[in-house]
């Protein structure tokens, strides 16, 4: 066991755990941010997606170690003072999602995309999200939703 | 003409429902099966007949309740609680019910919430499946509505002692138009139970005049799956709550010869159970229980199992069950038709298994307090679930609740109750509420499949392309849309059920995926052998007019009969099922002399009266990406009983890149009554795939998946003329 400080949705948090245990399970099963999805345990299916630095990230196979020293932005730190991220909002107008279970890890993984580049095309989105699996068959909502987001955040960006 | 069993009979498909074998048997079973069979006759567990009595909500009763209190509730404030023992899945139906009481009621959409999977709280429902939910439920709860209205205004002209004939229930409130008096219904019920008997026939608002249902409502709750803020059944704690693990055996059925459980005892807070072959651990945190289990040294005798995929349709043939449980239908004579014929083909079409895949897996948490068990579980079956725990654990179903939060996803998948029991048995050794959340692996390995079947078909048309001849028989994948649709005056179909060599069950459209392959396919077989377009052949051998008129709006909207670009193909396919009405043109693509892309989908629909066009469409986009898989690459590895391709680096699931144009045509038919759509918008897909690459390639594919290794090196890729 170690103690670990971790900087968690803007905020320091120190935990004592298994330097092994995955960033996943810390977060699900220790902060009781359960909006991090596990779906496969191999990083092929992108639900446990969490932002590191600004970067998608599989949680669910990643050592807490690595952790450390990054801005850990979860699912359910992206929207501010009770306003959704572009990208949630666009997801929620579009209705991108079925059961909703995969909907944390694409949102994340395009607020990734978008946050660098606001004028990514459908095969950049396509690309970005090819690891994310949604299994209601939901990409042609989640893909207009996207782009939807793209076209809010470089509105806002211009203005 | 003799059919023993119509294939839409709904006892006759809970079959399918039903999932055989139980993964554990716990030795409490075994003592009392001992009992049992020492007397030589099977008996079942019986309630004591004061607790299956009880009325009202959580009754023991397999039948719908009269009392209206059971389903609805209004409160003082005049909001709406509709209980229903149905479960949202991803299907959206939390929405679609909540309008269609909304429309009945005449309140807003805001002050309707469903009370759904409930075992405690909602009347007894025996699962959601067969695309049951619109046509049954939801006129259920429209007829509810309907008559909880009525009593309103009933309510309002006693208070007003005047006549009920001129008063109005609008905007959740009854009127007088005369004196312009209202009153809310908050002030009229008062947040009473209202005591009404749901009428049989009440006056249901037609859909030509509906303002709620029949609208685009967004998904209820919408907001918490952007944000993270739905909770699963994975996503649940409890005080104390612990997390377990479960020894999964090597294969299926195996039986425990031994086990060495110190080391895994040695891992601090770490409880262990062993109850029969069941072995499993509740620890303080995942991370715990699964060192423990990893740490197990158990000892299995595996029961020989001989078939893989290589020798699996052979095996289906060879185990046919003989009896009566195989549907039949003949009409006319196969002889005198195939005598007549012109044209004569014998095809075999096969389906392997697949996987639901749910990407939420199978998850429960239970509690045991003061000789009650709570279960929380993504179910599609509630109360069946109470009832198999029940049983197991020896307690009356009132002592059993099972709550079911808005699931991730199941198709036909979630019907056993394993993680349930798991669950309970764990928790009822550690004294403590415990989690339980598969991995994929156990979900890929020890939930069930999609059966694999064998489909062989022998047919006679003449050479204007009339059919005259069709024999159809199924085996082991099921009898869901075993039925041709077309005009055929002699015909012989038959299921054929067989002792599957894996666990298997229900699934999106169950076999109608399969059976509308192989029906679909030949019709292009013989299209090609009289010499006629595909689309033509079809609409020439059909009557149906709902059928005939989806198939022409897919080809209109496609333009089905314009050449295909170099390289491409295009394939259509249709039928009936559920009540729903499909047909799916696909364009394929060949690329490098081997991949098949699908580039473009066309499909078009008609199951009645929508009630939320935005979420059927959404439906029907979900069907056909979905279908996608189990047409060209999904399917089930499995080697001597084992399954070898348990994770999804190695089942692979459609992705972005494999998702093509989609474009829906939706029917909606204000005079007919609402069907389900779940699961029939799916069944087009892969015969107009195999269709769309014959005609790309000259390459007639007859086993589902398609091409799960890319098209064999040498296909010859060449624009097909018209029709071929």
């Amino acid at each position: 066991m170690a103690k670990l400080v971790l900087t968690v949705n803007g905020t320091k948090r120190s935990v004592e755990v298994s330097a092994e245990e995955t960033l996943l399970s810390l977060l699900r099963d220790r902060f009781d941010l359960t909006g991090t999805k596990y779906g496969c345990g191999e990083g092929r299916c992108g639900a446990c997606m969490v932002l590191l630095d600004g970067r998608a990230s599989r949680s669910c196979q990643m050592p807490v170690s690595k952790a450390v020293g990054k801005s850990i932005v979860t699912i359910e730190g992206l929207a501010r003072n009770g306003r959704l991220h572009p990208v949630q909002a666009a997801f929620l107008e579009e209705e991108a999602f079925q059961c909703g279970f995969c909907t944390p890890g694409m949102i994340v993984a395009a607020v990734s995309l978008l946050e660098k580049n606001e004028h990514a095309g459908d095969e950049q989105i396509a690309s970005a999200l090819a690891a994310n699996v949604c299994r209601c068959g939901t990409y042609p909502r989640i893909l207009s939703a996207v782009r939807k987001a793209a076209q809010a955040m470089g509105k806002a960006a211009a203005g | 003409m003799s059919e023993r069993r119509r294939a839409d009979d709904p006892g006759f498909e809970l079959v399918q429902h039903e999932i055989p074998g139980s993964l554990h048997r716990f030795d409490v079973d075994r003592r009392d099966l001992l009992k049992i069979l020492g007397g030589g006759v099977l008996v079942c567990l019986c309630v004591p007949s004061s607790l299956a009595q009880e009325t009202g909500r959580a009754s023991a009763a397999r039948e719908p309740p009269k009392e209206l209190a059971a389903w609805l509730h209004i409160a003082d404030d005049g909001r709406v609680t509709v209980y229903t023992g149905k479960v949202e899945v991803g299907q959206n139906i939390r929405t679609s019910l909540a309008q269609q009481v909304a429309e009945e009621l005449r309140v807003s959409l805001a002050d309707v919430r469903m009370v759904m999977g409930d075992t405690d709280l909602v009347p007894w429902d025996m699962g959601t499946f067969g695309s049951r939910t619109t046509p049954m439920m939801g006129r259920e709860l429209r007829s509810v509505a309907a008559t909880a209205r009525e009593l309103l205004v009933d309510m309002a002209a006693e208070k007003w002692k005047t006549s009920r004939a001129g008063l109005l229930a609008q905007a959740g409130k009854v009127s007088d138009p005369a004196t312009r008096r209202t009153l809310t219904y908050g002030e009229l019920t008062r947040g009473r139970k209202l005591v009404k008997v749901v009428g049989e026939n009440p006056a249901l608002t037609p859909a030509k005049d509906w303002k709620i249902a029949g609208t685009p409502a967004p998904k209820a709750d919408g907001r918490d799956f952007v944000t993270g803020g739905h909770r699963y059944t994975s996503d649940l704690l409890r005080p104390g709550i612990m997390h377990g693990k479960v020894l999964r055996p090597p294969v299926f059925d195996a039986t425990l010869v031994s086990l060495d459980s110190k080391r895994a005892e040695a891992i601090p807070g770490v409880r262990l159970v062993r109850d029969g072959d069941f072995v499993g651990v509740a620890a303080a945190d995942p991370w715990s229980a699964e060192r423990a289990v990893e740490a197990l040294e158990a000892k299995w005798t595996e029961p020989a199992s001989p078939v893989s995929n290589a020798n699996l349709f052979a095996d289906l043939k060879k185990k046919v069950e003989e009896g009566g449980r195989g549907l039949r239908h003949v009409a006319g004579s196969l002889e005198q038709g195939l005598a007549s014929a012109d044209v004569k083909l014998e095809r075999t079409y096969s389906v392997e298994y697949i996987a639901h895949a749910p990407l939420e897996p199978r998850a429960a948490v239970a509690e045991w307090s003061g000789g009650r068990l709570t279960v929380w579980t993504g179910t599609q079956r509630p109360f069946d679930t109470r009832d198999r725990l029940a049983e197991t654990f020896r307690l009356p179903p009132e002592k059993v609740r099972v709550i079911v939060p808005d699931t991730g996803s199941a198709y036909g998948g979630k019907h056993a109750p394993d993680a349930a029991i798991e669950a309970a048995r764990l928790a009822k050794t550690a004294g403590r509420p415990v989690k339980l959340v598969w991995t994929r692996e156990e979900e890929f390995t020890w939930a069930y499949f999609r059966p694999a079947g064998v489909i062989e078909v022998v047919s006679g048309a003449r050479r204007d392309g009339g059919i005259v001849a069709w024999e159809f028989h199924n085996y082991n994948s099921g009898p869901a849309a075993i039925r041709t649709p077309y005009e055929i005056a002699n015909q012989t179909i038959q299921f054929h059920p067989v002792r599957s060599p894996l666990r298997q069950g229900s699934y999106r459209g169950l076999a109608a995926v399969a059976n509308h392959f192989a029906r679909e396919s030949h019709m292009d077989e013989l299209a090609l052998a009289v010499g006629m377009d595909p689309l033509q052949f079809r609409l020439k051998n059909l009557s149906d007019p709902r059928l005939r008129a989806v198939f022409e709006a897919a080809a209109e909207r496609f333009g089905w009969g314009k050449p295909a670009a170099p390289g491409r193909g295009h394939g259509i396919a249709g039928g009936i099922e559920k009540g729903g009405y499909v047909a799916t043109c696909a364009e394929v693509e060949i690329a490098n002399g081997r991949r098949v892309r699908i580039r473009r989908v066309v499909e078009a629909f008609d199951c009645g009266a929508v009630v939320n066009p935005d979420g059927l469409r959404n439906q029907i986009e979900g069907a056909i990406v979905q279908g996608i898989g189990g047409a060209l690459f999904e399917v089930v590895r499995f080697e001597k009983g084992r399954i070898v391709n348990p994770r999804f680096s190695q089942y692979r699931v459609p992705r972005f890149p494999d998702v093509p144009e989609i474009d829906v045509v939706v029917l909606d038919r204000k005079g007919e009554p609402s069907a389900g759509a779940g699961e029939t918008p799916i069944v087009g897909l892969a015969p107009a795939v195999a269709g769309a690459i014959f005609a790309a390639t000259g390459l007639r594919l007859r086993a589902l998946p398609l091409v799960p290794e890319g098209l064999p090196a040498g296909t010859r890729v060449s624009p097909a003329p018209s029709g071929r």
